[in-house]
């Protein structure tokens, strides 16, 4: 078995309009830049974008949001950087795209429960704050919580640090935030890396078991401000 | 005169209990761990997947993989680790985490929170882990100045912007003054020399009484 690829362009051609993409990434760390950029030139569009942050102009997610590929964005920080409004924001207040926020912690267990078979789970994070606005509500255990739904993915776009063949992952510090389970919940995860490995990564590294890994490639380096 | 933020963060990292698993929101609070010494074996924890951040990195030691939720590039203290993000909000909503201090546009006097949406027309949300941190955590500290730059108090009978969560705030650290909320309004326990009771009332909205044993708000100086 080998996941290794020598690019992802023929398997990133085949991303169909209105797909939902899972990007990685929490500040600098973790943003895959180089299946980004490739993404931006083959121009699917209508995408919904599931990114922890879309604040930063210059960042490679907001700049697929720029090229008008993006007519969802479901994320946990929307606010563009500075007073102006972002392109994301002008588009926002245009009503040419749609914006979920929501917050981090249940942002991310979606994402989990996506990838591990559970369809929803009641959260008390949210409940009685406009975040909770539309959502089936049930006190449990003394909590008022508020029904939060699975997210799940077409495909799942992760940077990390190792991989081998198998598609076995490891990840450098802080680069494994999102990926790890947005590559649960997607059908098709891409990850990008420092470093292919010819031999299997010992069992100890290993922070993204292969099953959930399609395919791999190497990182480009790419000077480009990431979000 | 009133304290200036650094001396704000200094007065917040004076209640912090050893061996407390503590997580700061971005902007003012962050400055809290700058005056924490490492013996008093307090962890601070970042959603975005660490437990022991340490101070931030130099430029020699910065790595652009190492960044903490304000997506600073720091440093592990010794005993660190890294999780992923799921892992971190479990640490959190599991009620892991000991305290969150965060900054805040208003807090009600009955403990409601509103940090998360400025209000500003057009401007999009910026949630983060703010809702999380403080529906869980076992206590929420605030820090933020008393008034805004208009002179509209910050704490509030009602607020005003959308809610962050319900009855979480316990304490609010201010420029001028240490406030708890409790069910008989803001409680003030420690005040500036600077502002009388009479200048406190008219800068805060909603009940605010002077606790028996008020004491002086002092901080060290510090410099900006």
């Amino acid at each position: 078995m080998d996941k290794r690829r020598q690019s992802a362009v023929e398997i990133l051609k085949e991303v169909k309009n209105g797909s939902t993409i899972m990007i990685s990434g929490f500040g600098e760390a973790g943003v895959p830049n180089t299946l980004l950029s490739q993404l931006k030139e083959i121009h699917p569009t209508n995408l919904t974008i599931i990114v922890n942050s879309v604040t930063r102009p210059h960042s490679l997610p907001h700049a697929l949001i720029e090229a008008d590929m993006v007519s969802k964005v479901i994320t946990t920080s929307a606010r563009g950087r500075g007073k102006g409004l972002s392109k994301f924001e002008e588009k926002l207040r245009d009503g040419e795209i749609e914006l979920e926020c929501l917050p981090q912690g249940t942002f991310s267990e979606r994402i989990r429960a996506g990838g591990a078979g559970i369809p929803a789970f009641f959260s008390p994070v949210g409940y009685g704050t406009r975040l909770g606005e539309g959502k089936e509500t049930k006190n449990i255990q003394g909590k008022d919580c508020i029904l939060e739904e699975a997210l799940t993915g077409d495909y799942a776009l992760v940077s990390a640090n190792k991989a081998d063949r198998y598609g076995n992952v490891n990840f450098s510090y802080t680069q494994m935030n999102f990926g790890p389970i947005m590559a649960t919940a997607c059908k098709t995860t891409i990850v990008e890396v420092r470093q292919l490995l010819e031999q299997p990564m010992p069992h100890n590294h290993i922070q993204l078991p292969s099953v959930y890994v399609d395919h791999l490639i190497q990182s480009e380096e790419i000077n480009h401000e990431s979000q | 005169m009133s304290l200036n933020k650094n001396q704000m963060a200094w007065r917040a990292s004076q209640d912090l209990k050893s061996g407390s698993v503590v997580n700061l929101g971005l902007g003012t609070p962050v400055l809290v761990s700058n005056f924490v010494e490492s013996s008093r074996n307090i962890f601070f924890q970042s959603e975005n997947g660490i437990l022991g951040v340490g101070p931030e990195a130099t430029q020699e030691e910065a790595n652009p993989n190492l960044v903490d939720a304000g997506s600073r590039k720091v440093t592990l203290m010794p005993g660190a680790s890294i999780f992923d993000s799921a892992a971190s909000f479990s640490m959190i909503r599991g009620g892991h985490v000991d305290v969150t201090i965060l900054g805040s546009f208003e807090v009600s006097v009955g403990g409601d929170l509103a940090n998360w949406d400025s209000g500003v027309p057009d401007k999009a949300p910026l949630v983060g882990g703010a809702m999380d941190l403080a529906v869980s955590a076992k206590t929420t500290w605030v820090l933020m100045q008393h008034n805004t730059k208009d002179n509209r108090s910050r704490l509030v009978e009602h607020c005003s912007l959308p809610l962050t969560a319900k009855n979480c705030v316990e304490r609010i650290y201010t420029d001028i003054a240490v406030i708890d909320v409790t069910s008989g309004g803001f409680l003030t326990r420690e005040l500036i020399s600077s502002v009388s009771e009479e200048e406190l009332r008219n800068r805060t909205s909603g009940y605010i009484k002077l606790a028996n044993d008020c004491r002086e708000l002092k901080a060290p100086y510090i410099g900006n």
